[in-house]
């Protein structure tokens, strides 16, 4: 595609250009640059005027109706209950708390989501791209099932799938220690204590000398072509030496087995009816939608990567490494920035099976408290915040990876 | 000469015939099926699952299936109850029309769909299908308003259902186009301020979920109206649409004129054509085809999202559909419901997602030569 990329000079320099012009003489009407400076002030103009219009309907409205403006409302109490939350939550608390705690349950369903979603989407696009004709087109078909019917009817169907799971009582138990029913997912839980702390510290150094080792390889390749072998380092440092430290510090792994207990379940972690119905419902969604951009950016590498790099000696698993995979990634990277971000704001539809997002939060507070101008205000704020941070750490990685012509 | 000819030759004997293409239909499946080891372990698993899958599905939907009949009736088998469906069908698709005025939406949803399907044919994209469009989209809105002609008037909280949903995104593309059309003009313009607005435009709606857009039309449009004005809650869903919707199409559109090279800009400045001759005659003609495709591909996913407005108290076909499961007759059909739903989702999008694949190869370039 060619860009049309015409001069664009700053406010300083048309201000000079327009003065250098009217010097000259003519009629200053007829001269392109006050003619552009003049439809870009009525412009700006009308979008102010618009603006100011509405600001003041909406002062005038407001005071008519007596409802307090500004932010004060976030340090009073919130006095409604939250169904789940990371962090400790009260009725007592606030409505900025309130607001935190929606905010963090809309990021833990997304970086949950966006995680599982990837390892799906991938799984179901390498698939759609076998050379069996009936594994192709059942994925193929999967898919275009999938991407054709409303996120929202799919949120509402896997809402009535898990709370028509059975009563506690009737558990359905697929695997040892995993129970579903109607009162949610129940899964083991990792009993945790002081020396699992030096577990994770082990395990941040060895992800962090891992990433050192790997940097040195490359180094080194680019210096004197040599390529050093570092899995074997990298399989030591991240898995070896957690459990080394983990066994020094006397740490055990424990599980805690969920158990039926009266009308409930004791123990282990649960996945609430409605963050399960959530997670499910985004991930099966925006996985298929993962698959097409896998799937689109291995066969944008062309076969004659493959022919060349094995008529170089290279054999299949480095070839997919070395040659296609990196080729693959610059195709795939920018379409998967904006299903991250899609992912992130389809969370929103949290609302509609009643799990307590940063949007459902914010919705319940402004019928709280009446103030809907400021809740929507924040909500947007938060997504458009996240939208350009994830879109900023995209681009920078997309640079990173882009193709360098020399 | 000699030299290259003999080379020739012998380069000629080193290649083998072509692979046989022997065999007949069966024997090439078969091979595409079981011809390794790892394949035919795919394939087997395969029919495996299919053998297990396709013969449930059968029962639940044909075979254990209730066709007539009460709740009760459903209740003792194990299929689908099409009763519930067959008893709620009109609430399903035209949810609470008044039912003595049926015949308007439904011949809406006729007129709207033979429209559609005439514009598909490329052959009858002429001016005239344009003229055929302003005279349909008034005829829509006055058969489902009413008021004039005879036609009892029926206000806008009873539309619901299916009508609703296309209407929604039939109007919501219409009019969104010309506003992506000047957003994605501003994000190309020369002047800073215009391109700067632009694209505050398009990253700000962009940036944050319909949801969002939906809740401030519905819950902060009136604030931002004149005391006493009121607006229509169906049209404030509308307009939140039309603004999400251009700043999607602006890019999709920006997408065409980043696609025109740049000698047809120069030409046309070059014959003394002022900006918008140029855009108008010269630019956008070229770039709109080029981009077709694509507005198709977005156009199913705002007809995706038209669902949505049910979480402003709006009533659409998803809706409708929800609508009777809270029948206290009827209740736990919830599956029959949301599988009609899908269908009639899945079967508009798949055709528009078809269409614009075809529509793809039909307006390549390599195609147009």
């Amino acid at each position: 595609m060619s860009q049309i990329d015409a001069p664009r000079p700053g406010a300083a320099a048309y201000a000079d250009q327009v003065g250098q012009r009217l010097r000259r003489g003519g009629a200053w009407w007829n001269d392109q640059h006050v003619r552009s400076l003049l439809y870009q002030v009525a412009v700006v103009l009308a979008v102010l005027a618009i603006a100011g219009w509405f600001a003041s309907n909406a002062i005038t409205n407001l005071s008519k109706a007596g409802i307090a403006t500004g932010f004060g409302f976030l340090g009073r109490e919130a006095s409604f209950g939250i169904g789940e939350s990371v962090i400790d939550y009260s009725p007592a608390d606030t409505y900025g708390r309130a607001l935190l705690v929606g905010f963090l349950n809309t990021i833990k369903v997304a970086v949950v989501g966006c995680i599982l979603t990837t390892f799906l989407g991938t799984f179901l696009g390498v698939l759609r791209l076998t050379k069996n004709p009936l594994l192709a087109r059942l994925i193929s078909a999967y898919i275009e099932v999938i991407r054709n019917i409303p996120l929202l009817l799919q949120l509402f169907f896997w809402y009535a799938m898990v709370i028509s799971l059975p009563q506690p009582r009737q558990a359905a138990n697929p695997i040892e220690g995993v129970f579903l029913s109607n009162r949610g997912i129940k899964v083991p839980g990792l009993v945790l204590d002081e020396s699992h702390w030096w577990v994770a510290g082990a395990l941040a150094l060895g992800i962090a000398g891992t990433v050192w080792l790997v940097r040195r390889a490359r180094r080194k390749q680019e210096a004197t072509g040599e390529r050093t072998r570092v899995l074997p380092a990298a399989i030591g440092l991240i898995l070896g030496l957690p459990l080394v430290v983990g066994f020094l510090a006397g740490a055990k792994i424990e599980l805690d087995m969920p158990e039926l207990k009266g009308f409930n379940f004791s123990g282990g972690m649960t996945l609430s009816p409605e963050f399960a119905a959530l997670l499910i419902g985004l991930t099966v969604y925006t996985s298929a939608f993962v698959a097409e951009i896998v799937r689109a950016g291995i066969q944008s590498v062309s076969h004659g990567q493959w022919e060349a790099a094995s008529s170089l000696g290279l054999k299949r698993p480095k070839i997919l490494t070395l040659i296609v995979l990196p080729q693959a990634l610059r195709i795939i990277v920018p379409p998967m920035t904006s299903t991250y971000l899609n992912y992130t704001k389809n969370s929103s539809l949290a609302i509609a099976v009643g799990y307590p997002d940063l949007v459902s939060v914010a919705n319940t507070t402004m019928n709280q408290t009446g103030q809907p101008i400021e809740a929507i205000a924040i909500f947007m704020s938060v997504y458009l915040t996240l939208s350009l941070l994830i879109s900023a750490f995209m681009n920078w990685y997309n640079k990173k990876i882009a193709l360098l012509e020399r | 000469m000699s030299q290259l000819a003999t080379d020739f030759t012998s380069a000629k004997n080193l290649v083998g015939p072509p692979p046989s293409q022997k065999g007949g239909l069966a024997l090439r499946t078969w091979r595409a099926l079981f011809g390794t080891p790892l394949n035919g372990a795919i394939s087997i698993a395969c029919i495996l699952a299919l053998a297990w899958f396709i013969p449930k599905t059968i029962n639940w939907l044909i075979i254990d299936a209730t066709f007539s009949g009460t709740a009760q009736d459903c209740r003792k088998s194990a299929g689908a109850c099409w009763a519930f469906l067959g008893e709620k069908w009109r609430v399903m698709i035209f949810g609470v029309y008044p039912a003595e005025e049926l015949w308007r939406p439904t011949l809406v949803m006729g007129l709207f769909i033979f429209m559609v399907v005439a514009s598909m044919f490329k052959s009858l994209w002429r001016k005239e299908l344009l003229y055929a469009w302003a005279v349909t989209v008034p005829v829509l809105l006055i058969l489902m308003a009413g008021g004039i002609f005879g036609l009892p008037a029926v206000p806008t909280n009873r539309w619901s259902g299916l009508p609703v949903t296309l209407l929604l995104s039939l109007f919501g593309l219409v009019l969104a186009f010309p506003l992506a059309i000047v957003l994605a003009l501003g994000r190309r313009s020369t002047m800073p301020l215009i391109r700067m607005l632009s694209v505050c435009y398009i990253e700000l709606i962009r940036g944050v979920p319909l949801i969002s857009l939906l809740f401030m039309a519905s819950v902060i449009l009136p604030l931002f109206l004149p005391a006493g004005t009121t607006m229509d809650k169906l049209l404030r869903a509308q307009v939140a649409v039309i603004l999400f919707a251009a700043a999607y199409l602006a890019e999709v559109v920006r997408a065409g004129l980043q696609g025109i090279p740049r000698g047809q800009y120069e030409a046309s400045d070059s014959l003394g054509l002022t900006y918008w001759q140029s855009m108008r005659l010269i630019v956008l003609p070229q770039a709109l085809k080029m981009v077709i495709p694509p507005l198709v591909g977005t156009f199913i996913g705002f007809f995706k999202d038209t669902t949505l407005i049910i979480i402003v108290g709006l009533f659409d076909f998803l809706f409708s559909v929800r609508a009777p499961l809270a029948d206290p007759l009827w209740l736990g059909f919830s599956t029959e419901a949301y599988f009609f739903a899908a269908a009639v989702y899945f079967v508009f999008c798949f055709t528009m997602s078809k269409y614009s694949q075809y529509l793809e190869q039909e307006l390549s370039p390599e195609r147009r030569r």
